[in-house]
């Protein structure tokens, strides 16, 4: 009875419009997204970061992420004050399947916490600098993306990448890398890894939109991005980022 | 006239060389993708067919137009800012075809685990147990209710 | 030593056949400056290797694509590189300078330099041959002193345009690997200038051996003020090439940046073989304390041509190392310079030793038919 309730809503009511809307598909067939009025960023709390690896397992399950490589990973460190510059580092399976717990407490010099990593979206970014043929791109509304049909495999803008975000598809031969969920968010849907995200440690970012909520964010906390000396205009931000980070 | 006899082998050589040139421009115009270069160095075309891809997680907005008595339980609880596809697993198909196609129940034994499972890295201010000595092995949802999990807490 | 490396650096993304490319297009870019050195700088002594620089130089730059081409991940795209050039990338580059090097320089200057050869032969052989030389005279068989003056002059200008070029072809090599400035290891302005000296170094070295080797094979006397004066150059482009690289890495030995660490432990761990004992050791000081001792002491003839002939095999060796550091080198340490992978170098696959063999080999079939298609030899030899 419930069952046949919640059918009769999903063909009639809203649900259906949102879902049709979404499955639309091209973003000409959603005439409300417009490429100019977007500037695409990500925000990542890592005081808010737990290590489930919900991301990295909804990012598996929502791009067909090929086993063994990372569109978007969890990175544990423990940093000892007396080494900040040697940081022990670890990321089993991406962090896919979550991180073991190390038994016992830590000694009082020593702490620990969880990084997640993904592509940067880099406003310069390096990879499609060096990219020979223009098989990688930033789009207007400044998402990095591979175009699968014309990508050599080169692997150029692999070596190129700072992050290690980018890998050869074993199957397909090209590059592949976070896409942003470009296929979501020009839906108005969020990313796979943050509708994932139990606490809230990512949030999918319009810099462009004068109401969003990064701007307070901003605003509240201080913000860094991964390896700013490489000056590559990052655009996935982190509050709370420990110097050691690499 | 004698002057130009003695070089026409050049003349000759630039000609195969422009030759060439020609062919190689007609090549070009014939086989770069149309929509190359319309924003940029690269195939716009190539943006509308990612944007096609298939959506796979329905996303919660989806889900709570249909289960908005489990939103109503959610906003209430501790549970409030987790989504539904974060424990249910990615359910776009499930949207598509409410009726045929049906979410497995998560089993809490493992699904709670993932997040409150004591971690020395995990944040000082998240709720974590030893699940073993915690539980010693029962399943959560023995005492906790999974969208609104505080004990006592109106379920 | 802890070891953390990005979960998608796990593999390797440029092999062995990537280090054959910047090797084979050394050897190219060399041979020619070498070639040219008797042609803009009259040196009369390395005339006889002249014919053969140029043809050395085009048998391995018509191999230098096909590494590239088989490390691709759709080979069948490889011609976007000429469609859709981005200019932004050093690489996209490569169609063009290829091009250049290869059809306007090379092709060029051989075929002015053997046209009253070409026409000769295309009166005096017969059958299947005679067709192909009447193909390559272009329909012209003018070979009056007056056109001959002119192939001569124009030569001589396609010489000066093809010094630079060959600078350029292995120049913008070093900056593919110079420019990147997500590797610490790559990433060095000195880069294109290290590349552009250790190719004529391993160029003269490869035309040195190849002329001392297919001369006593064809029964002749290699012509030993030819070998000394190859040996001399080889010996002073050598030590330029060395002190460039000791100042990369006295540079990054003193400077010791926040990369130094990982580099320095990847030298003394898994680079300590090919870098610091065949690059260095074996494939750079030691060629050059052989050729420096033909320099200062005053050897026997016989003596001179064996110290001439292990430093050349021992130069190539060092050369291709160098290549080999740089490449593999550059990807045995992450990004995240908290850890290091491995490179299992295959025997049988697409990128494996096989492959690179047979490559290395090719150049030396394509100029066996070019030599006897175009002998190189001068008539006035002797036994």
């Amino acid at each position: 009875m419930n069952m046949n309730r919640r059918f009769f809503i999903t063909l009639t009511g809203a649900a259906a419009v949102a879902w049709e809307s979404v499955l639309a598909g091209a973003p000409e067939a959603s005439p409300n997204y417009k490429v100019a009025d977007h500037w695409w960023a990500m925000l990542i709390d890592v005081d808010k970061c737990i290590g489930c690896g919900n991301c990295v397992r909804a990012c598996a399950a929502e791009n067909n992420v090929p086993e063994g490589f990372f569109r978007t990973w969890v990175e544990r460190y423990q940093v000892d004050d007396q080494h900040m510059e040697e940081p022990i580092v670890d990321s089993p399976n991406g962090g896919r399947d979550g991180f073991p717990a190390r038994p016992g407490t830590l000694p009082a010099s020593v702490k620990e916490f969880f990084v997640p990593k993904l592509c940067n979206h880099c406003a310069d970014s390096p990879c499609t600098q060096v990219c020979p043929v223009g098989a990688t791109f930033t789009t207007p509304d400044g998402v990095v993306l591979v175009d699968e049909k014309y990508c050599l495999g080169c692997r150029y803008c692999i070596q190129a990448c700072p992050y290690g975000c980018r890998f050869i598809h074993p199957e397909k031969n090209v590059a592949q890398k976070c896409t942003l969920c470009y296929h979501r968010i020009t839906k108005g849907l969020t990313t796979a890894c943050c509708e994932a995200c139990p606490t809230s440690s990512r949030m999918l970012a319009d810099l462009k939109n004068p109401n969003d909520p990064i701007h307070e964010f901003m605003k509240k906390h201080s913000v860094q991005v991964l390896k700013p000396q490489m000056a590559t205009g990052a655009k996935a931000f982190y509050a709370n980022l420990d110097g050691a980070v690499r | 006239m004698n002057r130009f006899k003695d070089a026409e082998h050049l003349v000759r050589v630039a000609g195969v060389f422009l030759l060439g040139i020609t062919l190689f421009l007609c090549f070009r115009a014939w086989f770069v993708p149309k929509s190359f270069g319309q924003y940029g160095h690269y195939r716009a075309d190539s943006i509308t067919e990612i944007a096609a891809l298939p959506v796979i997680h329905a996303g919660h907005e989806t889900c709570e137009t249909c289960h908005a008595d489990v939103l109503e339980i959610k906003k209430a609880g501790k549970h409030a800012g987790v989504n539904c596809e974060a424990c249910h697993g990615p359910q776009g198909k499930h949207a598509e075809d409410p009726s045929s196609i049906k979410p497995a129940l998560p089993d809490t034994a493992v699904l709670c685990a993932r997040c409150h499972e004591a971690n020395t890295a995990k944040p000082k201010w998240f709720p974590a147990v030893v699940s073993a000595e915690h539980s010693q092995g029962l399943p959560c949802n023995t005492c906790h209710t999974p969208h609104s999990p505080h004990i006592g807490d109106k379920k | 030593m802890h070891n953390f490396i990005y979960p998608n650096e796990i593999d390797l993304q440029w092999s062995i056949l990537i280090v054959l490319y910047p090797f084979l297009t050394g050897l190219v870019a060399g041979a020619f400056i070498l070639a040219s050195l008797e042609r803009v700088f009259r040196v009369e002594a390395v005339k006889p290797t002249y014919r053969l620089a140029l043809l050395t130089a085009l048998s391995f730059l018509l191999v230098a694509p096909l590494p590239l081409q088989l490390h691709l991940g759709h080979p069948e795209r490889s011609l976007e590189m000429y469609l859709t050039p981005h200019r932004s990338s050093a690489m996209a580059m490569f169609g063009f300078v290829y091009l250049w090097y290869l059809m306007v320089v090379l092709v060029l200057e051989i075929w002015l330099d053997y046209r009253r050869d070409i026409v000769l032969l295309s009166r005096s052989s017969t059958g299947f041959l005679r067709v192909i030389y009447k193909i390559m005279t272009l329909g012209s068989d003018n070979i009056s002193e007056r056109a001959l003056h002119i192939d001569e002059r124009v030569g001589w200008v396609i010489t000066i345009i093809g010094i630079p070029s060959a600078f350029l072809l292995h120049g913008y090599v070093g900056f593919i690997f110079g420019s990147i400035k997500a590797n610490p290891w790559w990433s060095s302005p000195l880069m294109p200038v290290v590349f552009i000296f250790s190719a004529m170094v391993s160029g003269i070295a490869a035309v040195m051996l190849l002329y001392m080797a297919l001369t006593k094979l064809r029964g002749f006397a290699v012509s030993v003020e030819c070998v000394d004066a190859i040996a001399t150059y080889l010996f002073y482009i050598f030590i330029v090439d060395f002190s460039l690289e000791m100042l990369d890495l006295i540079h990054r030995i003193y400077e010791a940046d926040e990369s130094f660490r990982s580099l320095d432990f990847m030298v003394h761990t898994s680079l300590w073989i090919p870098h610091v004992i065949v690059q260095i050791l074996l494939g750079t000081l030691t060629p050059i304390l052989l050729l420096g001792v033909t320099q200062v002491v005053k050897l026997a003839v016989p003596v001179r041509k064996r110290i001439y002939a292990i430093a050349g095999c021992l130069t190539l060796v060092g050369i291709f190392a160098m290549r080999w550091n740089v490449v593999i080198g550059g990807q045995l340490f992450s990004k995240s310079l908290l850890g290091y992978t491995t490179y299992k170098l295959q025997l049988g696959s697409r990128e494996g030793l096989g492959t690179a063999i047979v490559l290395t080999l090719m150049p030396l079939g394509i100029l066996y038919v070019l030599a006897k298609l175009l002998p190189p030899w001068q008539q006035h030899e002797t036994t």
